[in-house]
This record gives structure tokens, sequence and C-alpha cells, in this order.
């Protein structure tokens, strides 16, 4: 795990994955989204560009008396809540978050604030985007929205000269068109338009979506985020490596005694056995026999608790079969074609859906239950749904509660949803570069 | 008396298993700790049966069953017994890969302590039978099944008569043991192997359904 403290590869932006399939981006919310995202974002662009204009113009004349300082340091600082209300924004367009990269100053006073905020790289990044904001990503967004606007009334022309005959309408300029049919041109040309605007707006949104991330979100340079991940990642393998120890030590140690002690039993109930005068003995020996057999049984449930070996020897999947054969309700599990994964992440990802079998069993009245994973680019998605009852409270039980912690550690989401009258689906997204 | 070579990491039980093996009227030709020294021991001198432990040094995961793959591998009729102290399917799945399964066995290391019904399986791979534990069949025939698994098409009984099978009881003591005929018997294999699409003319048939389920998950 050596290579755990090293950068995560920079992820995938979700609209441009998603334009890479035409048919299915065009029929989506995709480019409506991509569209409601720059169309917001062009007049918030502008209005920040103009007190920007105003703030540090004015700053600047009157820096000479104070006054002007005031607003110089008022333009930084109004970048921050800015880039709060942008991450949030980028939502809309990219379901990862960026995360806030500023230290939590929570209870601190105004002055604190300032001070802080001023003295962080974070901030000033911020300032930077707030002054892209309008220039780049306002004046592209506008653009889109006009080639937008253009094709829809391309589109609708042949409603138009039908609606204004004997009125002339040109479409191109000079020329009237005689009639709506040969408007149609004009509603084929317009149609084209509506695609080139959809992809113009998933690339603009796509790349506002890496500046963002760019500027926005928290740097391993910011030091505190670099070290906050290594400690989790410290922390992740503490755990891994204990249950690990304790496994060993159980199997090196308890187990191979009782083994070792059901032999020496067994052989003495074969040298009893035939003798007449020893049957109570013979019967003794049988029963401690049988006493030691269950130990182990319950020796070995015990282990497979605390670190299954399947996980480490045959990966994931052939983990969760094992655990889908035991389970009292019938598991379909699909998790074919999944690779070897960092043993943190399939430690975590054999707990959660353990966890929720577990609860699946328990609680939801399920009479079937789905487990199915994939990895695409460096994330695992693992869900787990159940046709129980649903209802389940993601915060009531101490096991979720503690499966999420897990997650987190990794940098990954836990989710459920779980309706009144089901279904219940548990969902996991881990980043799965170790 | 059969020539044995052993292989157990665990001193205790190295030295216990040893006890067992000669008391059973064996001889253990040699008894080793970890993977290579069973590799070399039994390219020293081959012996009639091998017996090994899953878990083993050097590096504590699977070795012994590698080991016992290798073995199989370079001589394929060498009987192989195969402890472990996992009910995972995946590792029976795993030994019963090759080509044939004939003197391969799997079996819980809880096992040595019914040291007649040991002994007796550790004849029966010698003989060329297969020998999957009693445990595992128990986990992969459990009811319910999923209703994607071919065994969800066996009827309780059919499970049962499977069960015994893969232990590599023969139809007259799977009749005995069942309080059927053997004529049932026979027609209870007849409808498993239907059930489970497999030839009922091929070779060492017993375990075939097991095994085939076994394999199948392995695939997945």
């Amino acid at each position: 795990m050596s290579g755990s403290t090293t950068p995560l590869p920079p992820p995938t932006v979700t609209v441009w994955a998603v334009a890479r399939r035409p048919w299915r981006f065009l029929r989506s919310w995709w480019p409506w989204r991509c569209w409601a995202y720059l169309g917001s974002g062009f007049p918030l662009g502008y209005a920040v560009l103009v007190a920007l204009v105003l703030l540090v113009g004015l700053g600047v004349v009157l820096a000479v008396a104070g006054v002007g300082l005031l607003l110089l340091v008022g333009a930084v600082a109004g970048a921050v809540p800015l880039a709060e209300l942008e991450r949030r924004r980028l939502r809309w367009v990219e379901p990862a978050p960026v995360a806030d990269p500023h230290t939590s100053l929570a209870g601190a006073g105004a002055a604190a604030w300032l001070r802080t905020r001023l003295r962080e790289r974070a901030t000033w990044r911020e300032f930077g985007y707030a002054a892209l904001l309008g220039p780049v990503f306002g004046a592209a967004g506008l653009g889109v929205l006009a080639l937008l606007a253009f094709s829809l009334i391309l589109v609708v022309s042949p409603v138009v000269v039908w609606a204004l005959a004997p009125e002339p309408v040109m479409l191109i300029p000079g020329r009237a068109v005689a009639g709506p049919l040969e408007a149609l041109g004009g509603t084929a040309a317009g149609l084209a338009g509506l695609v080139l605007a959809a992809y113009a707006g998933a690339l603009i949104a796509g790349a506002q979506v890496k500046t963002a991330r760019l500027l926005l979100g928290p740097r391993e340079e910011d030091g505190r985020v670099l070290e906050l991940t290594r400690s989790r990642v410290r922390l992740v393998e503490a755990f891994e490596a204990e249950r690990r120890r304790i496994e060993r030590d159980l199997h090196d140690g308890a187990q191979q005694q009782l083994v070792a002690l059901s032999m020496t039993l067994g052989l003495a109930e074969l040298r009893l056995r035939g003798v007449p005068e020893a049957a109570e003995a013979t019967a003794l020996v049988g029963r401690g026999r049988a006493e030691a057999k269950l130990a182990l049984e319950q020796l070995r449930d015990l282990v497979r608790g605390i670190h299954p070996q399947v996980l480490t020897d045959h990966g994931l999947a052939a983990a969760v079969a094992e655990v889908a054969l035991r389970h009292p309700v019938p598991v379909t599990v699909d998790l074919a074609g999944l690779p070897r994964l960092p043993g943190p992440v399939e430690t975590t990802a054999y707990f959660t859906v353990t966890e929720a079998l577990a609860n699946a069993a328990k609680h939801s009245g399920a009479s079937q239950v789905g487990v199915a994973g994939r990895v695409e680019g460096d994330r695992l998605t693992l869900t787990i749904t159940d046709d129980g009852r649903g209802g389940a409270d993601p915060g009531a039980g101490a096991g979720l509660a503690g499966l999420a912690d897990r997650v987190a550690m990794l940098q990954g989401r836990l989710t459920v949803s779980s309706p009144v009258g089901g279904p219940t689906e548990l969902r996991v997204e881990v980043p799965c570069s170790g | 008396m059969l020539r044995v070579i052993l292989a157990e990491d665990s001193v205790l039980l190295r030295a216990g298993l040893t006890e067992l093996l000669t008391l059973g009227g064996h001889r253990v030709l040699a008894a080793v700790g970890d993977a290579p020294a069973l590799l070399e021991a039994v390219g020293a001198e081959r012996p009639d049966v091998v017996v090994t432990d899953v878990r083993m040094p050097p590096g504590l995961r699977d070795e012994g069953l590698r080991a016992a793959l290798e073995l199989r591998a370079r001589d394929a009729s060498l009987p192989v017994l195969v402890l472990s102290q996992y009910v995972a399917t995946a590792y029976a799945a795993q030994l019963f890969t090759g080509a044939s399964a004939a003197g391969l066995g799997y079996l819980l290391k809880d096992r040595v302590g019914e040291v007649t019904e040991f002994l007796d399986a550790l004849e029966r791979v010698h003989g060329g039978q297969t020998v999957i534990d009693p445990e595992v069949v128990r986990v992969l025939l459990a009811p319910p099944a999923a209703p994607d698994r071919p065994l969800a098409r066996l009827t309780p009984r059919e499970r049962e008569v499977l069960a015994l099978m893969a232990e590599g009881l023969n139809n007259q003591a799977l009749a005995a043991r069942l309080f059927i005929t053997e004529a049932a018997v026979v027609k209870h294999a007849g409808s498993i192997f239907t059930k489970l699409d497999l030839d009922p003319t091929e070779g060492n048939r017993r375990v075939l359904a097991v095994l085939a389920h076994l394999r199948g998950r392995e695939a997945a």
C-alpha cells in the first residue's frame, strides 16, 4: 500500500463521458442541464465582472485614501462565498462534488476569518476563478444560448411563415421564403443547430468543471488536505493490518490447538472403543470431541467475521459469493469481471455487502436480494438492492453509520435509498486507485 | 499400508497427524512445514498419497493448495488430500480446476478428529476416488438456492443423495444410509444428472454434479 499516499488520478468529467454516446446524450437531460448551467452562469458571470471592475477599479484609484484597500480586500474576500455558490451550482453538471478547500473556521470572528482566508492560497485561486467567470465562461455561455435561440427559431420557421402569410419572411437576408414547405430547410438547419448547441454546451460545461476542479477544489499542496488524506489512509491501513493480525493469531493459535485437541480425543476414543469396562469413558471422550468440533465451527465463523481469508486469496467476487450461499434470503450476485482491488477497498466493499445483507435478512422482509458491482474508470460502484418493505433509516443502525465512516475514509460515498414500501438500495462508490 | 508425505506448518498438528497416520498403519515418508519443502520431498520419493494443508509458509496464503496443483500438473495420477481450515467453496473449486478430479480430496481439518472416517477418506483418495468435505457440500446444496443456480432444480431428496455422492459413498452405502433401495438411488442419480445437464456415462460420476457446480462458480 505504499502507493496510497500518491495523489489520486484526475477524475473524469461526467458530461464529457456522457457526450461520447451521442444518441443517449441527446435524449437525456444532459443537454438541458448544460444549457441551464450556462444560462444561469451568464448573468451571474457578468454581475461578478461588473462588481469586480467597480471594486478593483475604485480600489486602485482610492488606494491612497485607505478606503481603496478595503474595497480591494472586499473584492478578494467576496470570491470565497462566490466560490461556494459555484461549487454547488457545479453539481448540476457534475455528480462528483468538488470539496471545499478552506480550513474550517466555525465559530471564528469576522476579523479572524478574514485574516485566515486572505492567507490561504485557495482564496486567491477562487479570486482568479471569479475573474474568469464573466469574460470566459459568461461569454461562451452567451454564445451557446444565442445559437440555441437561433436554432429554435429556425426549427419553428415553417409555422412562422404559415402564420405571417402573406407577409414575406426572410430566413436568409434579401430572399423571401415562398411558403411553409420551403421553410422546412430552415427546420433541418435548426435541428442541426440544436445538436451543435447541445455539444457546445457540453464542451463548455465540461471545461468549466475542469477549471472549477483546478481552482475551486482542495490541492495537496494545501498541506492540510494532504496530511488528512495521509492520516485517513494510515487509519484504514491500520484497521486492516490489525484485523489480519488477529485472524492470523487465531488461525495459528486457537484453531490449530482445537484441531489438535479433537485429534487427540479422536485417538483416545479409538483406543477405548472395544474395551467393555471403558464404555462410559468412551462416551465422555466422544462428547468432548463433539464439543471441540462445535468450538472449532464457532471459531471459524468468528474468524470469517474478522477477516475472511477467501477475500485475500480469491477476491471480492468469491468472498461475496460465499456469503450469498449462506444467506437465508436468495441472493443474486453479479460481480463477474471485477478485477482484484487494493486491500482496503476490497475489505470495505466486503463488509458493506455483509452488513447490507444482514439488514436485508433481519429487517426488510425481502424475498430476493441483488448484489451488483463494476469498476468504471477508477471508481468501484456497488449496489445492494432488496425487494423488502423499505423504510430503513441510515442514521439508526450503528452498522450502517460505521460503514459510512469507513467508506468516507477511502474518500468514497455511501448512499441509502429506502422509501417506505421498498425497494431498498444501498450504493457505495469508492475510488480504487490504491 | 500407504506411504504418505505430509505437509503442515503447525508443529503440533504435524506431530499429531504423523502419529495418527502411523496408528492407522501407514508410513510417513516425510513431514514438512512449507510448500517448497513439499515439492522437494515428493520429487525425491513418490509417495502413495500426499496430505497437505492449504495455508503454509512462505506467504501464509494458499501455498499448500498451489503446491498440490503443481504436484498434480507434474504427475496427474498422484493422489492428493488437501486439509483446510476454510469452508469457502472457492478453495475447493480452485483444487478441482484440473483435468481430472480422480484421487483428489478436500477435507476440513476438523475431520481429523473423526479418526476412522479420516483414514477411510485417505484410502478412498488413494483408490482414485474424489472426496469433498460434507460441510462444503452442505453449503453448496443448502436451500434456499438463488433462482439462477441449477441446483435449485433439485428436490430435497435429490440434494441429499448428491451430498452423499460427493462424500464418495457408493450406491450400496448410500442406499443403506438413506434407508432406500439401490434401485431408488440409481433413479435419483439419473434424475440429478439430467437436471444438471451432465453426461451420465462419464466416469467417476459420483461427484461430477458437485464438481460441475464448483467449476461453474469458479468460472463466474
